[in-house]
């Protein structure tokens, strides 16, 4: 049975459940809630599971949505239809403005700001004349097309559930799209995936703001639904119970939000029918259970209870994914490098970091079609070298040349965009994806699909090309056969040659290998060598950090030296090797 | 508005301050020392308040129940933790710590609570009650959670203060309580009144402050704290445990908590729920002071108490929203500077 089968099969029971002959019309509303908060918690599945930031404001913005339609429909006669793009278009310009006010910031900071930004908010929502004060607003119309008014629970269900199953399949588009690797990459993989031209803070950005409108349109229906709004759902606990639905379903999958709305519902439902008569007074006292159960889930099961009934359910096939050619995919749209200078040129390149000199004035070039070795002890500076070239961290002072440019101190982005890819020391893979699915993001600056293209699967084309070129790059560096496999089931070595493969699919001038045959056996090794050979062969520029030396001689054309962050000596293999200072830097002054 | 009133605003913001500077200087230690974003600070509050109301009616509060059922559950986490390396001696110490000290402290609190003796001896135990909740909850709630990011320590805390406010409703009721206070003194200052509880406020305060400063500068124990902010790893490798520094920087955040609400509770009715907000804006000072210094947290504390004072004056409808979006522009400020790639953990 396929995942996509048992999806529609899902989407068909939940549209037969009010035709249930006799079932109680609390269920129905209890499962319109269910609808309402699901989607809220979706928005968290995109923010909190894959974007690893989090929000205590989602709550607000299903009032943003609310209030909305409520002051445009009572005040101004509008029609709901024409106030829900407006509901949207006021939440998320003022999740813009929040977003921009702390998006940038590490991550606890969003959290904070939005627990702050919720606590405003219900003041003023129950402060001001405009938004009716506590009282809240009545009269609300109900949604009407042509003569159908959805005016009951069972008419409103239909309406929820369909609007939710339009999100969900949103969802999972955003997710698998350009845009959607993105916002994965966020989760452990900001460096590299800045490295690859994407643009982070715009993709935090991009899921804040996505979230906050799905919390609108449930908020839109909530004040359909409801027929009228009042500061109350809207205040820093709702917001809480949203982040406890997301955690106890799971924030990893958009099923885990549909489970944690679902659970947290309907236990919330029971405790507040038992706990008061156990306890013999009224009150919230669901909370203490909810507590409880939060810190436990966090505890023992991290990722929600959604993945451990995923596994119950092994038997279903993931959606398979077919690489096949699929037209070529455009190069990276650049100037191509001047072709008199020589392609990069470093001259007196400085890196302080507070009294230690981790670079100190290194000058080398590496021309076109040249493979140069940057080789030296370890703490020799090699590495803050090639962050310095790539722009993720700006150089004390010194100039870095790229085809006669100067590039020194452009962001890592900007630099990409040269053609100029890397890989990391430490693997930088995103582990939450696949091995082709990281290597796609390589070709981030190759694609243009936006987030609506993503979305409405208007993308597929441009999808199907990204992919090729990724299946293709990984057939070329040799692992073809494990595309698919979750990218940290690899062993070290060959997670390194993944990221060999996400630095080809970006079609550099210049590539950056820090230490690539770190990890390999013998006969990986030689392959290696060998593909780096044809690459050069293909007029592509290496410059690489390695320490095994075999690999070295028999490869590059010209070797660097560095120790202590200072150029100890350069030239070819042969004169390097019968350098006297060499010697004595490798081998600690024993001649 | 004239300044005798400028005067009575400043005063007032000032001693509500320097409650909100005790919530900050331990929302920066619990940070800095274990990462964790202590949302529930402001139930020790509360807490701490609403048992010394108790006492103060000669009756025994419900946090007794909180103290010695949390007492167990981080007894039961320690044997389970320790289970392959257990001796007769670390059992014995866990018992006395987790079991036998909470049982000891509800007995004396049932013992003395009806007898009345007066606010030293009932500030003492409601102190002596909410105090070692704290490491309780760091080894419960917390400690499993060592190594995770702060995202999950902060969903964790929200769970945390879910919990408390909940048990707070039960132990204490819906209703508020105003306590008697240390002092019924008043002082003429030319234009202004000063309380002697404010003064008690403000002293006890000053000299906490000056406490922990000392405590981090010239003790051991101090720097090793320190030095388990900086790094973990670090500190572990060179003998400091971090579940250690952990339980000791809860102890003093509930007791900082639990003080707090000693002190403000003969000036404002305190209900169980009014902690949460008041440990806001010690949060809104911490992170004015980026949860990392505390000599600006507690001058940002200052400065939002002042803010509150004159915002209640001049537009009290909308006192909390004021507070709450000073924080916009510090964010603002530091979003500026802040580097342009951050890769989290």
């Amino acid at each position: 049975m396929s995942a996509r089968l048992l999806q529609v099969a899902a989407l068909a029971l939940c549209l037969a459940v009010p035709l249930v002959p006799g079932l109680p019309s609390f269920w129905i509303t209890l499962l319109n809630y269910i609808g309402l908060y699901a989607m809220v918690t979706l928005g968290l599945v995109v923010l909190t599971g894959v974007g690893g930031m989090t929000s205590f404001g989602q709550a607000m913005f299903v009032g943003f949505g609310a209030y909305t339609t409520a002051i445009a429909t009572t005040r101004y006669g509008l029609s709901p239809w024409l106030t829900l793009p407006l509901a949207m278009l006021t939440t998320g310009f003022c999740a813009w403005i929040i977003g921009v006010v702390t998006l940038r910031l590490s991550g606890h900071y969003l959290p904070l700001g939005t627990i702050a930004w919720n606590v405003a908010l219900f003041f003023i929502f129950g402060n001001l004349d405009f938004f009716a004060r506590y009282d809240g607003i009545s009269g609300i119309p109900p949604l009407t097309i042509g003569s159908i008014v959805f005016s009951d629970g069972a008419s409103m269900y239909y309406l929820i559930w369909l609007t939710l199953a339009v999100m969900i399949i949103a969802t999972q588009n955003l997710l698998a799209s350009r845009v959607g690797r993105a916002i994965r990459a966020l989760r452990g993989g900001v460096i590299a995936a800045e490295a690859f031209g994407v643009d982070t803070a715009r993709a935090k950005m991009l899921a804040f703001i996505y979230a906050a409108l799905l919390a609108a349109v449930s908020g839109w229906l909530y004040a359909h639904l409801q027929r009228a709004v009042n500061p109350t759902p809207f205040n820093l606990s709702a917001s809480i119970e949203y982040l406890l639905m997301a955690v106890v379903g799971g924030a990893g999958s958009v099923w885990g939000a549909i489970l944690g709305a679902g659970l947290v519902t309907v236990v919330r439902d029971q405790l507040q029918d038992i706990l008061p008569r156990l306890l013999g007074a009224q009150g919230n006292f669901e909370t203490i259970a909810f507590g409880i159960i939060l810190v436990a889930i966090l505890q023992t099961a991290r990722e929600g209870l959604w993945p451990h009934i995923a596994q119950l359910a092994s038997w279903v096939k993931p959606a398979g994914r077919s690489h096949a050619a699929a037209g070529a995919l455009a190069p990276c749209g650049r100037p191509e490098p001047q072709a008199a200078a020589p392609l990069l040129e470093v001259v007196g390149l400085r890196k302080v970091f507070g009294g230690l000199v981790a670079v100190n004035d290194v000058s080398f070039a590496v021309d076109r079609g040249e493979i140069v070795g940057l080789i030296g002890p370890n703490g020799a500076g090699k590495s803050t070298t090639f962050d310095l070239i790539t722009g993720i961290s700006p150089p004390t002072a010194g100039e870095i040349r790229f085809g006669g440019e100067a590039i020194a101190g452009e962001r890592s982005r900007a630099v990409a965009r040269r053609g100029i890819a890397r890989t990391f020391q430490h693997v930088r893979l995103v582990p939450s994806m696949s091995v082709i699915e990281n290597v796609a993001l390589g070709a981030h600056l190759r694609g243009r699909a936006g987030a609506l293209a993503g979305i409405t699967r208007l993308d597929q084309a441009e999808e199907r090309r990204i992919f090729a070129e990724a299946a293709r790059q990984l057939g070329r560096v040799g692992l073809g056969e494990m595309a698919d496999r979750p990218a940290t089931s690899l062993a070290l070595g060959q997670q390194r040659i993944v990221e060999i493969a996400r630095a080809l699919c970006l079609d550099p001038v210049l590539l950056l290998l820090d230490e690539p045959a770190a990890g390999l056996r013998h006969r990986e090794k030689a392959e290696l060598a060998e593909l780096l050979r044809r690459l050069k062969g293909e007029g592509l520029s290496i410059l690489l950090v390695e320490h095994d030396m075999d690999f070295v001689m028999g490869l590059t054309d010209r070797l660097v030296v560095m120790e202590f962050g200072t150029k100890l000596a350069e030239g070819d293999p042969a004169t390097v090797r019968a350098n006297p200072a060499v010697i004595d830097a490798y081998l600690g002054g024993v001649t | 508005m004239d300044l005798s009133i400028l005067l009575i605003l400043v005063q007032d913001g000032v001693i509500n301050g320097a409650i909100y500077a005790l919530l900050a200087l331990s929302l920066v230690l619990v940070f800095t020392v274990t990462r964790v974003i202590f949302i529930p600070q402001g139930e020790f509050v509360s807490f701490g308040a609403l048992t010394l109301a108790f006492l103060e009616r000669g009756q025994a509060p419900g946090t007794l129940w909180l103290l010695v059922g949390l007492g167990v559950a981080a007894a039961i986490f320690e044997l389970m933790g320790a289970r392959r390396q257990l001796t007769p001696r670390l059992v014995a110490r866990i018992l006395a710590v987790d079991m036998a000290l909470p049982i000891a402290i509800s007995a004396l609190t049932l013992w003395l609570a009806p007898q009345k003796l007066g606010v030293v001896v009932q500030v003492l135990l409601a102190l002596a009650i909410i105090t070692p909740i704290g490491a309780y909850l760091y080894r419960v709630a917390y400690q499993p959670l060592a190594g995770a990011s702060v995202l999950v320590l902060l969903i964790a805390s929200i769970g945390v203060h879910l919990a408390l406010t909940g048990l707070g409703l039960v132990f204490f009721g819906a209703e508020g309580s105003r306590t008697d206070g240390f002092s019924s003194a008043m002082f003429d200052m030319g234009q202004l009144m000063v309380s002697g509880q404010s003064l008690w406020i403000v002293g006890i305060t000053l000299g906490l402050v000056g406490a922990l400063a000392a405590f981090f500068e010239l003790t051991l124990l101090g720097k090793a704290l320190r030095a388990t902010a900086v790094n973990r790893l670090g500190a572990r490798l060179v003998g400091i445990a971090p579940a250690l520094s952990g339980a000791i920087a809860f102890t003093l955040a509930a007791f900082l908590g639990a003080l707090s609400g000693v002190l403000v509770s003969p000036i404002t009715t305190i209900y169980y729920d009014t902690g949460f907000i008041v440990g806001l804006k010690g949060f809104v000072a911490a992170i004015i002071a980026g949860l990392a210094s505390y000599p600006l947290a507690g001058a940002a504390a200052i400065v939002v108490g002042i803010i509150e004072a004159l915002s209640s004056y001049w537009a009290s409808a909308f006192k909390e929203v004021i507070v709450f979006l000073v924080i916009i522009p510090v964010l603002l400020w530091r979003s500026w500077r802040a580097p342009v790639i951050e890769e989290e953990e």
